[in-house]
């Protein structure tokens, strides 16, 4: 093999082999076959519930709404396809992609496969910030069942995401870097003290507080309307779709900073723009549907297990499956204990806490 | 022309580089030399803006460092580091392919194909392009990186034709290259630099091979604890004198007609032991 070599630096560009162009293939084919899965998912899944839809009557119903007449619809499952089961099956798409996407930004940030949105205080400045506002009973979130209850709520949990992520931030930034591990530490201690705050809450609350209490650290989609989506969908959607300009940065980024300087990548602005885009990102959707673990650390894992760490691949597939597993998840919460229905953050728990395990055991979290 | 001009650099009151000064013209291949601790890493940092110096100034072409933008910068000169961190499981392929982000935006063009091709084939890994790079032993992944800064730095008529002049004057700055390369690599990877400074390149390498200084470098600057000790041709800077005063070891000096460079060998003599030189 070393008597191959060529001993200059110059090929003819006739004796130039093709290239071999061996990183696009893969990454293709998973997200358009992502995309299509999808797809699927939400017809199948917009059709079961307390009253079953068959997916002809989903088609002739939506291609109605969108002018075209194709078969005779029942009103009622009209109704309860575009005011209750549509809004919630989009607003799970939307946020189980950017629950899926900021978790793999957040993994490619920390040089951390472990990494996850939760750790620098996204989820939990959201929702202690929820959980103070319900139990302080402030003037405006008294009715909590009205619609301004609703967004104010959301605002507060969007707020304290904000503002715990900042912190968490400027505490771990020196000489106007951030040191990443000094930045896993803080968010550490930030979320012991969230915890904490959110634990002191509890024991202030009464018993109709203590199960809205619940309801924001387990996490559901039952809230979801055409209101809350009008609302929520363009801050979910920013992220999922401005993330993956970042892929090429980020790939540099694995190398460790110093390298991605060399290649040229403005590290600081690189970082900038992730924490901002997860904070708006997961910040919104803890606000919309609680807290919901695991997805943002699971699926980038799955991702790259199948197609290798090219950002370019990862964030949009990550996007994708996690828009998939949600609405899976929540199809089970919705009609498992039917009528009840189970917080989603329950099944998404009980699926990546043994895959977590897993990674764990199998070495796959790398340094860590 | 690469300048550092009288660089400075301080931690904490502790002095790691005392006013050194080096000077890499196109087409010269500078060796930097000296112990453990003496300051070679923090001039390589200097020189590439990793560390910005508490005093004096790098220069490009006559144009300080920090008026760079960093794309340019990137477009300039490529770093091979001492360690190589790497998380998640990238392939061989996709890491070569890093050195060419700084040329496109979006999806690689074909010339960025065929460059890291050529990269991958200069580095004798193309049989290794879709293998990830943790799986890789040590020495194979240093010749990833190493393909990864030729295909940072190299252009597509530089590798149609052998004469082609570069359009600017670019830099390779390599934080021991050799470490964990085998005899074959560390010449293999000497020759690629040589070839290079032939095309108008200039190399600044850190290197601990004293021969293969001798052999491949057209200048030497030697350190001891942050200060130059001498700045020069290697036959001049490195004598028998000055290597024991940089690394308190007795050598010989063997000068073989049959050879194109002197030869450097460790005579067997007792080495005081530090405490016993302070």
């Amino acid at each position: 093999m070393q008597a191959d070599l060529p001993n200059t630096l110059t090929v003819a560009p006739s004796k130039r082999s093709a290239p071999t162009g061996l990183p696009r293939a893969k990454g293709w084919w998973l997200n358009g076959l992502l995309i299509v899965l999808l797809v699927v998912v939400m017809i199948w899944s917009v059709g079961i519930g307390a009253v079953s839809i068959p997916i002809p009557d989903v088609l002739a119903i939506l291609f109605n709404k969108m002018g075209w007449n194709i078969g005779v619809v029942e009103p009622q499952q009209e109704t309860v396809l575009t005011v209750i089961r549509l809004p919630r099956i989009l607003l799970g798409v939307l946020v189980g992609g950017v629950l899926g996407i900021s978790g793999a930004a957040i993994q490619g940030l920390f040089r951390n496969p472990l990494a996850d949105p939760g750790l620098i205080g996204i989820s939990s400045g959201a929702s202690v910030m929820a959980v103070l506002m319900i139990v302080l009973q402030l003037k405006i979130f008294q009715d909590l069942s009205s619609l301004s209850g609703l967004y104010a709520l959301s605002l507060a949990a969007f707020a304290g995401a904000v503002c715990t992520t900042l912190l968490v931030y400027t505490l771990a930034r020196k000489n106007g870097r951030t040191v990443v591990s000094t930045m896993l530490l803080v968010g550490i201690a930030i979320n012991v003290l969230c915890e904490s705050l959110r634990g002191l809450m509890m024991y202030l609350a009464d018993e109709a507080q203590l199960r809205a209490i619940s309801y924001w650290s387990l996490g559901s989609l039952g809230g979801a309307s055409w209101e809350v989506l009008q609302v929520a969908a363009p801050f979910l959607l920013i992220p999922i779709l401005l993330m993956p300009r970042l892929s090429k940065p980020m790939n540099a980024f694995a190398l460790g900073e110093s390298q991605a300087g060399h290649l040229g990548v403005d590290v600081s602005k690189l970082k900038r723009n992730v924490i901002i885009l997860a904070t708006l990102g997961v910040g919104v959707a803890v606000a919309v549907s609680g807290v919901i673990g695991f997805i943002g650390l699971v699926i980038p894992h799955l991702i790259r297990q199948i197609s290798g760490a090219n950002h370019r691949t990862v964030l949009p597939a990550s996007a994708l499956l996690g828009a998939i597993v949600l609405t899976l998840s929540d199809l089970v919460a919705r009609t498992i204990v039917a009528p009840a229905e189970l917080p989603i953050g329950i099944i998404t728990g009980m699926i990546g806490a043994p895959t977590f395990l897993f990674m764990l055991v199998r070495g796959a979290g790398g340094r860590a | 022309m690469l300048e550092a001009q009288h660089i400075t650099h301080q931690i904490n009151r502790k002095t790691l580089l005392d006013d050194v000064s080096l000077v890499v013209r196109p087409g010269e291949l500078v060796a930097v030399v000296g112990a453990n601790g003496a300051g070679k890493s923090t001039l390589l940092k200097t020189i590439s803006r990793e560390l910005t110096p508490t005093q004096g100034e790098v220069l490009i072409d006559k144009k300080p460092l920090n008026r760079f933008s960093s794309l340019e910068l990137a477009r300039r000169r490529a770093v091979l580091a001492q360690q190589n961190p790497l998380v998640f499981e990238f392939s061989v392929y996709e890491l070569v392919m890093m050195g060419r982000y700084p040329h496109f935006e979006g999806h690689p063009r074909s010339e960025d194909l065929a460059i890291v091709d050529f990269a991958l084939e200069r580095t004798g890994i193309a049989h290794l392009a879709g293998r990830t790079v943790p799986t890789l032993s040590g020495g194979e992944q240093q010749r990833v990186h190493l393909a990864k800064i030729l295909a940072q730095l190299m252009e597509i008529e530089e590798i149609d034709q052998a004469e082609a002049p570069i359009r600017q004057t670019k830099y390779l700055l390599l934080d021991e290259p050799t470490t964990g390369l085998d005899f074959y690599y560390q010449h293999s990877l000497l020759e690629v630099a040589s070839e290079l400074t032939k095309r108008g390149y200039g190399v600044v390498a850190i290197l601990h091979d004293l021969n293969l200084v001798m052999q491949y470098a057209d200048k030497v600057l030697l350190l001891k604890e942050g200060k130059a000790l001498t700045f020069g041709k290697p036959a001049s800077v490195l004598t028998t004198e000055s290597i024991f005063n940089a690394f308190n070891l007795s050598v010989h000096i063997i000068h073989q007609p049959e050879l194109d460079s002197p030869l450097i060998v460790h005579t067997r003599q007792t080495v005081p032991l530090p405490t016993q030189i302070s």
